[in-house]
């Protein structure tokens, strides 16, 4: 094909992702390309950047379909001249066959070449790490979850504890989620050139998974992002919330402590003072998967789980990866967000051992630190991918917490289409909760419009 | 005056001109000069936007013209004005001889208009850099009369007709992000992100104001507001803070970033309540005591 052809093409691509480019821009482009020698993979980029994408959430996409679109442009026509890359490189880099990958080792490398911003030596270390990877067990059969397992057998998180030498400088500096992302596209990059030469075909060209696309650039739009969608929880629970409180029985005005805080206000009784009620067993109970620390899908389940914790006074948290972590009193200590969401990945840390969700454990675990408590009235959710790396669902203790509960949830991260393929084990367990798909705002407020209709118990 | 002859040229004359322009900021610099197309820059507080119109023009050797855009900003004081007093004055003083109607013709003539940065622009001899910063300040009518004009590059006074860009302006409009700008304007407009610097530009930069600070100190320097950077604050320190905190640790006589130091001007480089409790307690204790 020839340079306009692929232009026209990727600039198809960018519109179906909901770019707006029209006739202009192409035009724009195709004099910037004439101005700059783009032999050079990065002036050819920016040239068709400062063109063609126009904000920083349009630079975002640009560059997922950039990558995309003349990856597969590259992978195509070697296809077709029959070369395909040597695996032998990494085999020989990876040491003898059949012996335990050193992660630690391959972990160092990795972030050396991080620090000192090695894009040739990441690229080989992503294959490598898949090349290890691969002989531990089979892919999940989805590239984004393979990416992520990678990742957390690897260590690699945006914590506190995960800290960066920098070249020739005795400081070191946190890992950042762009470094790790850089890195996971690297990962996913290699994975689909794998699939690309085992299976001898280009994979269907698909639109961009909205969990790529809300992938946010920096940790100010992250918090703003997250806000947002707290904001819009928030008040929908909360007028819910209020309606039902309004009509509960034993919501009896004190009315002497009424009168006296009116004073302040000369008088009028503005703020109603409630006596206080009997302690009540929590209503609410949550388990958060964390093993997704860097994707957008757990940021938003986190402000989620932090949302609720506004609303419902009553209620308990978990986070879990193989393990469960209480994480309730971090939400009572913490009103911020980032506070909390730094504590949670503390708590992540305990909850994490192999990297590994274990969900029979983590039902078995979260069963014994609740049964007492679990009542008929209660509602359960479950915010997970239901992945579960081949081990055993364990859906009947799943039962067991479900029957013991009123309702019990599953919201799902991923797109529908992925439930039940590769290791997703979500049948296993729908027969025992409501589960849905949500990882938008749009899809949350159907998931709270069922939370907040009446109980038939 | 210069014209670019590459990318690299564009490189090494801001570099020279005291500005470290990053891959993509030289790359769609060269091309507004080459294409004619206005630039719209956009990004966080303190990056570099204004510093980059200045400089370029201190390059390319053209006059320098800024448009300061602000709430209800309008076209007398952006495009042009008659000026009031002055034709007042002519009519007090020859409509008695002249009559009014012979008056009238001569007040509307170019003595009387006060140009303003737009047709300063535009009329001007000599070829400029036209800086119209902080457009997300206005509103979107002046958005309009904005886009005319940097399509047509003309400008028409009902009284005088019309006048022409006698030379052709690089244009760069800057936005802090506080409203979504229109499609039609960047449509118009090549578009560049700047973001806070790599470290390694950031150091040359430091290196660049403060030039006595010993070179350990400023690495040090960047790479503890690299840190800073990745804590979600409110307000994270920009390059301006950077420059500052250098200037302020030469003043010290600062040989190294410890404990103390940091908590002494920290200040520096964050400014809300909140952002200095974070930044004590994350950053702050990973120093050496
Ligand atoms: N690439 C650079 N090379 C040298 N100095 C720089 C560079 N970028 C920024 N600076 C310095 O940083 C300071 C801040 O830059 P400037 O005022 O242009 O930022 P700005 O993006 O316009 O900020 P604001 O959005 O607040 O107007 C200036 O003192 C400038 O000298
Ligand atoms: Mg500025």
């Amino acid at each position: 094909m020839s340079l306009p052809q692929h232009l026209v093409g990727f600039g198809d691509e960018l519109r179906r992702e909901g770019v707006a480019i029209g006739t202009s821009e192409l035009n724009d482009a195709f004099a910037a390309l004439g101005e700059v020698g783009w032999t050079a993979p990065g002036p050819f980029r920016e040239a068709l950047a400062a063109t063609l994408a126009k904000s920083p959430d349009d630079r975002r996409v640009f560059d997922l379909v950039f990558d995309r679109y003349f990856f597969r442009a590259a992978e195509g026509a070697a296809l077709q001249a029959g070369i395909r890359e040597s695996e032998a490189a990494a085999e020989g880099m990876g040491g003898e066959q059949g012996d335990r990958i050193d992660y630690e080792a391959l972990r160092e490398q990795i972030l050396e070449a991080i620090a000192a911003g090695d894009e040739a030596a990441l690229r080989d270390l992503a294959r490598l790490a898949i090349a290890a990877f691969g002989r531990q067990g089979q892919g999940s059969g989805v590239l984004g979850v393979d990416v992520q397992r990678i990742r957390r057998a690897l260590g690699l998180k945006s914590e506190p504890g995960q800290m960066v030498k920098g070249e020739g400088s005795s400081v070191e500096y946190p890992l950042s989620r762009d470094q790790i992302r850089k890195f996971e596209q690297y990962l996913r990059r290699e994975l689909e050139r794998a699939q690309i030469e085992r299976t001898q075909t280009l994979p269907a060209a698909r639109p961009l998974n909205e969990l790529d696309r809300a992938l946010p650039s920096g940790p100010a739009q992250d918090l703003a992002a997250v806000h947002r969608v707290v904001m819009q929880l928030k008040r929908r629970l909360a007028s819910q919330g209020h309606q039902a409180r309004g009509h509960a029985r034993h919501a009896h005005v004190d009315v002497r402590r009424t009168m006296r805080a009116s004073l302040e206000t000369g008088g009028v009784p503005v703020v109603l003072k409630y006596k206080p009620k009997r302690p009540r067993r929590p209503e609410l109970y949550v388990l958060c998967d964390v093993s997704t620390s860097v994707t957008s899908a757990s940021v938003f389940f986190l402000s989620v789980l932090h949302a609720l914790h506004d609303s419902f006074r009553k209620m308990r948290s978990f986070v879990f990866v193989e393990r469960i972590s209480e994480v309730t009193d971090v939400f009572s200590r913490e009103r911020d967000f980032k506070a909390v969401n730094e504590a949670i990945s503390k708590d992540a840390g305990v909850a994490d051992v192999s990297g590994y969700t274990d969900y029979g454990r983590v039902w078995r675990e979260f069963l014994e630190s609740v049964e007492d408590d679990l009542h008929p009235r209660a509602t359960v959710i479950v915010l997970g991918d239901a992945r579960t790396n081949g081990r055993d669902p364990r859906a009947d203790i799943f039962a067991r917490v479900s029957e013991r509960a009123g309702r019990t949830f599953w919201l799902n991260p991923e797109p529908k289409l992925y439930w039940n393929y590769g290791d997703s084990v979500i049948s296993a367990y729908e027969p025992y909760c409501e589960a849905y798909e949500c990882w938008t705002t749009p899809q949350l407020e159907t998931f709270v419009k069922a939370l907040t209709r009446p109980m038939h118990a | 005056m210069i014209v670019p002859g590459s990318v690299d040229d564009v490189t090494s004359g801001l570099q020279a001109a005291g500005y470290l322009p990053g891959e993509s900021t030289a790359l769609v610099s060269y091309l507004a000069t080459r294409l004619g197309k206005p630039v719209l820059v956009e990004g966080p507080a303190g990056v570099g936007k204004t510093e980059l119109a200045k400089k370029l023009a201190e390059y390319l050797g053209r006059d320098l013209v800024r448009l300061q855009c602000y709430e209800g900003l309008d076209e007398a004081k952006a495009l042009y004005e008659w000026n009031y007093r002055k034709q007042l004055l002519r009519i007090q003083t020859e409509a008695e001889d002249a009559g009014w109607q012979a008056v009238q013709d001569d007040i509307f003539g170019e003595e009387f208009l006060l140009s303003r940065p737009l047709l300063q622009a535009i009329a001007s001899e000599e070829p400029v850099v036209l800086l119209i910063d902080e457009i997300d300040k206005t509103d979107q009518e002046f958005e309009a009369m904005l886009l005319e004009l940097l399509s047509d590059f003309q400008i028409s006074i009902p009284e005088l007709g019309r006048i022409e860009a006698k030379t052709m302006p690089v244009v760069l409009l800057t936005s802090n992000n506080s409203r979504e700008l229109t499609e039609a304007l960047k449509r118009r407009c090549l578009y560049l992100w700047l973001d806070y610097p790599t470290p390694e530009r950031e150091l040359e930069i430091v290196r660049l104001h403060a030039p006595e600070l010993p070179e350990t100190v400023a690495a040090r320097l960047v790479e503890v507001v690299s840190m800073v950077r990745e804590l979600d604050l409110k307000k994270p320190p920009s390059i301006a803070e950077s420059i500052d905190w250098a200037r302020a640790l030469l003043l010290l006589g600062a040989e190294d970033i410890d404990q103390q130091t940091f908590r002494e001007t920290m200040s520096i480089i964050v400014k809300h309540r909140t952002d200095l409790d974070t930044v004590a307690e994350r950053v702050g204790v990973r120093l050496a005591a």
